[in-house]
Parts: C-alpha cells; sequence; structure tokens
C-alpha cells in the first residue's frame, strides 16, 4: 500500500479510537453471492491491542477535519492534531482489502463534520453503499449517524449499515452546552426515536433497516455527573431508544487537549464498575435504583463489584438453597453468571445438588460459600459475618500506570 | 476386551461407525478400548467399525457434543463419548441437563476448547496473497490449531471468501477452495505459505494505532489472544514496543498543556455549516431522484410537477406503473380520471402543481405485470421529510390530500378519509381532502362509481371555490 495512504491511515484510525464500540455482532445471518464477499457471524475479534480492547471492525474516521469545537475530542476544530482525509473509494478499497486477508468484520466508519453535516454524512452512507452495491459486500458496516443532517439521511443510512449509532457523549443537556457547542441535546434524541421507530417498523414488515439496531457512548470522568445519574440515563435510553449497548467510556487523556478539560490518567475502574452494572441492567434483572441503592453518593464502590455490594446491602436475602430458589435470586449471587444460574436451573430438576456440584458449574466457589445452601453445605449466617467485603474484593482489573 | 481402530484427526464417520456397532453388541464402555490412528499400543490396530449397523437415536445436544469432542486433541476423547452414550442408553437420557456430573462436565470442557479453538483459528487466519503459476491470485495462510478443526473451520472460511481462491496450510492438513471446490490437502509446512503481503504494514500501522497508551492493559489482551498464536499474527510485532513505550506517551499526554489552535479558526465555515440541504426545489429534486428508493424494487422516483406558488397543490399516493415508465405524476388511469374531474370542475391543470406522499412505485410483481401495492404507515412516513421540504420550496396557497396516505403524509397521523373529507388545515396552512381518484377506479358497480365520481367532483368545485375561482 503506498505511503499517502497509509499515512492517512495512521492518522484517521488514531482519530477514532476514542469511540470504544467494536461490535460485529447482531446482524442477521448473512452470506455474499457468487461475485460478492463477506459474511456475517456472532462477533469475531481478529485481534486485541495492549489496552486489551478487541479489534473487530476496521473503525476509522472518514475524516478528522471536524467544524466543531467539543473539548472532549481530539479532532474539535481548535485541536492542533494532524488532519487527514479519505476518499470514499480508498475507505472502500481499504475496507475489502483487509477483510480479504481476514483481519476484519467489516467496517465502522465515522467522520468529523465537513463542510456541513448533511455533506458529511451523504459520504458515510455512499461509502457504504459502494461497499455494498459494487462489491456485494455482506460484511458487517457500522455507520456513525449525525444527528445535525437532514433526517431523510438516517432513511439512507439504515439500509446499508447493521448498526447506526450517535454518540451521546456528555450525559446531560448542560454538559452538553458547555463542551459541545455545536450540539443540541435536541437533534440527538430526535435522530435517535427516529432510528428506533424506523428499527421497529422494519422488524415488523420484516425489511432490512439497522437490523443490529443502535447503540450510543457517554463519556464518563469528563463532568461531575455521578454513577447513578449515568446509570439512570442509560436505564432511560435502553427503555425509551430500544438501544442494544450503552457504553461507558473513560474519558481518555488526548494528545492535543483543551484547556477547559484537564487532563489525567482515565478512570478506568470506575468505567469497569459502571460496565458491570450495565450487565446487571440488561440481563441480571436489577433495576438503576436497585444498583444505585448500594452506591455511595451516586458513586459505585471501587473495591468491590456492583453485585457484590447489593447482595452486602440485602444480607437478609442470603443464603439462597441452590435446590430451590427462583432464578431472578439465583442471578443476584455474587459470583454466579447467568451461564452458571442456567445451568444450575437445568441440573437441579434430574438431582440435588451438592457443593462439589456447584464446584463443576460456576466459575468459583470460594466466592459464593457465604451465599448458598447446597444439599450438603449451609454457611454461618451472613449478617454475623463483618469480614466479608474483603472477601468479595477482586484484584484490581487494571495494574495502575502511575 | 473390544479393540476399536480410528482413524487420523478427528474421525466421527469412524466413530459412528463403531458406536452403531458396539451399541448393536451390547459393548458396556470398560470392555471397548479406543485406538486413535497412530497410537496403536502393543497388540497393533483395533478393530474397525460394522457399517452395517443400525444407527443409533441420541438427543441432538449430545450429536452436537460429539461432533466438538471428536475434533479434540485429547486421545482418550472417544472412550469419554463413548461412555456418556451408552448412560444416555441406559436409563439417563437426560444426562446432558446435568452439567455438574463429572464426565458431563469433562466433555462439555473439551468442548468449549475446540469451541474455542475454531473461534480463534476463524479470527486468527491471516491470509497472504500470491499468484499460482497461471497468474490465479490466491490466498494462502498458515496457521496452528491445537485441536483437529481443519475441516471443521472450513465451512466458515467458504461462506465467507467463495469469491476468492484460497489456502489454509496446518501441521495436521489443509484446505483447497478454487471457487467451486473444497479439497482437503494434506499436512503442510510453514515454508509453504508465502512470507509477506503487501498490506501487512497498513494492517500493523492500524493495530499500532487503535491502541489507547492510556489504557494500557496487557493482561487482559493476552487472556483473549495468547502469546502462542503471535507468531502467525503479523500485527503481534508491534506488541513488545507499544507496551513498552505506554508509560511514557500516556504520561507525556497528561503533562502537556493546552496549547492555543496553531492554524487560523475555520469560522467562516462554521458559519457556512448553518446553510445545510436543498435550497431549491430543483436541488431536492435532484436529491431525491439520486436516493435509494425506501420501498422496495422501484427503478426511479417520480417527483412533483407543476408551477411554483400556485393557488393549489393536489397530493396523490404513489406513482403507478405507467407513471414510473414515464417518470411523470397522474398520468395513467387514475390520472385521467382527475383530469377529467378537473375540467368539469373548471381547474386548468397546468395551472395546479401535482405530486405524491411517496415519491416511488411500490408494486408485487405478478407474472410480467406490476401491480399497485399501497405504502404501509412506515413508508409513508420515510417520505415525510421530503414532501414536507418540497412544499415548503413550491408554496402552494391551497393543499389538497387525495386519499389516506396523502393525509398521513402531510399529517403524520392516521387518517380515516371519512371522517376527514372537506376543509383541514395541514400545520396552521389551508387545505382540503379528498379521495384518490384510484379510489373511483376500484368501485366495482357503475351506480357506486358514478355516485362516488359526482362527489369527488363536488370536491373539486369546492377547492375551486377555495382557491378564490380564479381557473
Amino acid at each position: 500500500m503506498d505511503e499517502k495512504l497509509t499515512t492517512k491511515l495512521r492518522i484517521l484510525s488514531d482519530a477514532a479510537k476514542y469511540d470504544a464500540s467494536c461490535a460485529s455482532s447482531g446482524a442477521p445471518k448473512r452470506a455474499a453471492g457468487l461475485d460478492g464477499i463477506g459474511s456475517t457471524s456472532n462477533g469475531i475479534c481478529h485481534a486485541y491491542t495492549p489496552d486489551g480492547r478487541c479489534v473487530s471492525l476496521l473503525k476509522i474516521l472518514l475524516t478528522n477535519y471536524c467544524l466543531f469545537d467539543c473539548a472532549y475530542c481530539i479532532n474539535r476544530r481548535s485541536s492542533n492534531v494532524e488532519r487527514a482525509r479519505f476518499t470514499v473509494e480508498e475507505v472502500v478499497s481499504l475496507t475489502l482489502n483487509f477483510y480479504k486477508r481476514n483481519y476484519i468484520e467489516g467496517l465502522f466508519l465515522s467522520s468529523g463534520i465537513i463542510r456541513n453535516p448533511d455533506h458529511t454524512m451523504e459520504q458515510l452512507v455512499l461509502a457504504a453503499k459502494t461497499l455494498r452495491r459494487e462489491h456485494g459486500f455482506a460484511g458487517y458496516i457500522h455507520l456513525k449517524t449525525i444527528p445535525e443532517a437532514n433526517p431523510w439521511l438516517i432513511e439512507q443510512a439504515g439500509l446499508f449499515a447493521d448498526r447506526l449509532s450517535i454518540n451521546i457523549e456528555l450525559p446531560s443537556a448542560d454538559s452538553l452546552a458547555r463542551f459541545a457547542p455545536e450540539k443540541k441535546a435536541a437533534s440527538i434524541t430526535g435522530a435517535m426515536s427516529q432510528m428506533k421507530e424506523r428499527i421497529d417498523e422494519a422488524k415488523e414488515d420484516r425489511r432490512k433497516f439497522s437490523p443490529a439496531g443502535q447503540s450510543t457512548q457517554v463519556i464518563v470522568g469528563a463532568d461531575a455527573t455521578t454513577d447513578a445519574a449515568l446509570l439512570n440515563t442509560s436505564a432511560v435510553l435502553y427503555k425509551d431508544y430500544a438501544l442494544r449497548r450503552v457504553y461507558h467510556s473513560a474519558f481518555s487523556p488526548i494528545p492535543s487537549p483543551s484547556a477547559v478539560l484537564p487532563m489525567k490518567a482515565p478512570p478506568l475502574q470506575r468505567e469497569n464498575r459502571l460496565y458491570q452494572a450495565d450487565w446487571l441492567l440488561r440481563f441480571y434483572g436489577f433495576t438503576a435504583d436497585e444498583v444505585a441503592s448500594a452506591s455511595r453518593d451516586g458513586m459505585l464502590a471501587l473495591d468491590i463489584d456492583p453485585k457484590a455490594a447489593w447482595a452486602l446491602q440485602n444480607r437478609e436475602r442470603f443464603p439462597l438453597d441452590v435446590n430451590t430458589a427462583d432464578r431472578e435470586m439465583l442471578l443476584r449471587v455474587p459470583g454466579l453468571g447467568v451461564r452458571s444460574v442456567n445451568k444450575i436451573v437445568a441440573a437441579r430438576r434430574h438431582t440435588r445438588l451438592r457443593l462439589a456440584d456447584i464446584g463443576r458449574l460456576a466459575r468459583s466457589v470460594k466466592r459464593l460459600l457465604p451465599f448458598l445452601i447446597t444439599a450438603d453445605y449451609r454457611p454461618t449466617r451472613i449478617s454475623d459475618r463483618a469480614n466479608l467485603r474483603p472477601n468479595l474484593a477482586d484484584a484490581p482489573v487494571q495494574g495502575s500506570l502511575f | 476386551m473390544i479393540r476399536v481402530g480410528l482413524g487420523e484427526g478427528a474421525d466421527l464417520d469412524g466413530f459412528r461407525a463403531a458406536v452403531r456397532g458396539l451399541v448393536a453388541r451390547r459393548a458396556p464402555p470398560a470392555e471397548v478400548s479406543w485406538c486413535p490412528a497412530g497410537q496403536a499400543d502393543l497388540f497393533g490396530e483395533g478393530e474397525r467399525g460394522e457399517e452395517s449397523a443400525a444407527p443409533v437415536g441420541l438427543p441432538r445436544a449430545l450429536s452436537e457434543l460429539i461432533r466438538l469432542v471428536v475434533c479434540h486433541s485429547d486421545c482418550e476423547r472417544y472412550a469419554l463419548l463413548y461412555a456418556a452414550i451408552w448412560r444416555v442408553l441406559n436409563g439417563e437420557r437426560a444426562l446432558l441437563d446435568i452439567q455438574s456430573d463429572p464426565l458431563v462436565h469433562r466433555l462439555e470442557a473439551m468442548a468449549k476448547s475446540v469451541r474455542r479453538d475454531l473461534h480463534k483459528m476463524h479470527a486468527f487466519v491471516r491470509f497472504r496473497e500470491t499468484r499460482d503459476p497461471d497468474g490465479t491470485e490466491r490466498f494462502v495462510s498458515w496457521f496452528e490449531p491445537q485441536h483437529f478443526i481443519v475441516e471443521a473451520s472450513a465451512g466458515f472460511f467458504v461462506e465467507r471468501f467463495r469469491s476468492l481462491v484460497w489456502s489454509i496450510l496446518t501441521p495436521v492438513g489443509s484446505l483447497h477452495w478454487d471457487c467451486t471446490a473444497l479439497t482437503i490437502g494434506p499436512a503442510a509446512q510453514r515454508g509453504d505459505a508465502p512470507e509477506s503481503d503487501a498490506f501487512e504494514d497498513a494492517w500493523r500501522c492500524y493495530y499500532e494505532n487503535v491502541f489507547n497508551p492510556a489504557r494500557l492493559n496487557p493482561k487482559v489482551m493476552r487472556q483473549h489472544m495468547p502469546e502462542k498464536y503471535w507468531r502467525n499474527l503479523p500485527e503481534a510485532a508491534s506488541i513488545a514496543g507499544l507496551v513498552q513505550q505506554a508509560p511514557k506517551r500516556a504520561r507525556e499526554m497528561i503533562a502537556r498543556e493546552a496549547a492555543e489552535r496553531e492554524k487560523r479558526d475555520p469560522l467562516k465555515a462554521v458559519a457556512a455549516m448553518a446553510g445545510q440541504g436543498p435550497q431549491t426545489l430543483e436541488e431536492l429534486n435532484r436529491l431525491i431522484a439520486a436516493s435509494e428508493p425506501l420501498t422496495p424494487g422501484a427503478n426511479r422516483a417520480v417527483l412533483g410537477e407543476g408551477p411554483m406558488e400556485p393557488a393549489v397543490a393536489f397530493i396523490g399516493e404513489q406513482p403507478g406503473d405507467q407513471e414510473e415508465r414515464e417518470g411523470r405524476p397522474f398520468i395513467g388511469p387514475a390520472g385521467q380520471l382527475f383530469d377529467k374531474a378537473l375540467g368539469e370542475a373548471g381547474i386548468d391543470r397546468s395551472s395546479v402543481y401535482v405530486t405524491n406522499a411517496v415519491k416511488h412505485f411500490k408494486y408485487e410483481p405478478r407474472g410480467k405485470k406490476r401491480l399497485h401495492k399501497r405504502p404501509n404507515p412506515g413508508e409513508v412516513k420515510r417520505y415525510r421529510w421530503w414532501l414536507q421540504r418540497e412544499l415548503s420550496f413550491v408554496r402552494p396557497k391551497l393543499v389538497v390530500a387525495m386519499g389516506g396516505t396523502a393525509l398521513l403524509g402531510l399529517t403524520g397521523k392516521p387518517p380515516s378519509v371519512l371522517k376527514t373529507r372537506g376543509p383541514i388545515a395541514f400545520d396552521g396552512q389551508p387545505g382540503y381532502a379528498t379521495v384518490h381518484p384510484s379510489y373511483l377506479l376500484r368501485l366495482p358497480d357503475d351506480a357506486a362509481q358514478q355516485e362516488a365520481y359526482a362527489a369527488f367532483r363536488e370536491d373539486l368545485i369546492a377547492v375551486r371555490r377555495l382557491m378564490g375561482g380564479s381557473s
């Protein structure tokens, strides 16, 4: 590949990496015809970078020139970052060449705002359309939606993309006004509603419109929003816009910082706790209020995970008998995941589960001991135990850097 | 003791045949010893299964488990599987539900390991482009799987890279695809695959730049991408350097002071941003014509027609077969009826603007014919943006909705034509609602048709009066 194009790739992949999403799952099962290329999967990570993040898609910006001036963003117009711009043909060719070598599942294309939002969105749609129409590309395509663009462009984007997303970035209208002066909360929610409506209609009509749904990202630690407020925002987004996923991304220092947001190490542990809490909302039947009830001043504990924190606040509900307890309650046991719970529920129809059995069904039995009763085991009452918290603390996920 | 001999690697067929024979003979697991090829013991190769024995009915979940576990590299795999089959056939039909059972637990762990190996192979195969002596472009990969999964992995690559010629070489066998057929070949060596590819530098460049040094976490990376795979991953060569440099890069970013922008702010461009979108009807029409139809199957958009700032604009449903062929609205049978009624009501067609709520022809193919299909509410809504913008350019004094689709397009609300016949306001602008002329054509008997036509004509006369009788 020629040097000029490699330089562009360097600049425009660097510029895109602050978007946490790299999901390639949720698309309908699909494979290219005889003269096309590609198929969908349940999500394959083709590589992992040393930050532990998955590389599934070619995640790039069409351009990092931008007319907006969002303080948290490396690409804001007042940043001194090096600029570049791909042509649509370059994006298409790069995607196909990477795909043929099995480097990626598809393309995640976003862009700085050039000329105007409509023009930018048209270019994004054109890249997706060219891949699908001219090259019979059946791989995954995620397009960033520009909420300030005219709504008919969203109608077009959904025809070619598997997923559309708009990043809220800042969780309150107030922060948005302060740090992202060109953005308006109303255009963001308006575009999200439009996408939700289309996605729902398409499902009913058995058509294709962004079949893998929509997602969003919220930056954590750029403003003073508490975890409880963030989780509330997530709960509202899941309910009102049927989002597939709300990503929380720790605000990361960027090479060309803005004066209004002082740089510090990203709050990765906090991000991880929010990630765990998000799973509790989506798969474990917790409400945002329940998760928040185990926080302090609206902030999740950093030493233990939010499920353990909830269990410690609700000790009177434990221990549970694995052979009789409801599935909903088993999901609330710290250390039992959805899969383990499903296995327990299936197995106990045929047998009385003993502690050794649980050892084979769960990842680690030690963590579970204070919370479970089995056919041959009963713990001391946990309300009497003071040393529970340190036992539930997990090793810090992130080795400290500084 | 019955000794069963099996082929190399994952011999699913051999195992199946053997199990049929053993089950027919009611041979308990303790009396069977399994000898995969290359693991013959002192007594030499074992006997092969009989093809003739009857198939054994197993729960689907067990068949799936067998398919995976035969790929495992553990030489006990067949014995463990047969033990599970035996128990399932002898009173423990639900055995696989009990994942706490030590045998099931072990088999599930083996299946998981195979599944993971397959997943990693799908993820970590890296093709390098080369040319065969006859000039064919071929993508070749060298990969080292942990289990006997080469054949099991093939379906994924065939489906994904059907139009490419490719080979995957491994120490235990190889796959070759020529765009039509898959060939399973013998074991290969690393040296048989090309050493480089023109896109690997770009891929490494991408890999290095999506890494965020402020988030260094090599432990998680190693969990998902174990080191044993690194030697066949071109990007892995960058890992050591990235990890080593990360703390310094992160410290520098944090220490850096905010700087003033070196180049002048693009203030003019920012100001110009506000005036986006089509500024004239022509620009809007160009945009609609270039857009993908939002109802499937249409060939082209049919745009509105008529003078600007007219006394009245008529909004119909969608173009029909003839309208689409000629690219003009209201020229088919319904259009002709509309013209007739307009004439009788004293309105000159050339003085009014006509357009449709939906700009593309939605139809159902029936032999050579294309039968009109009514757009559903979702489709009408998708076209609303354009209709609204169109009317904002045309600026008619009065808007007439003909039929439910037009009403929905204008109001965004599901209408009932009968309740909304007569004068109506659209967004505060004067309007009028009536039926669509095609409705008249669909009425079954003459009398009803004539009655409805008369009412339609009366509506148009009322419209003319609202126009101020100018036509």
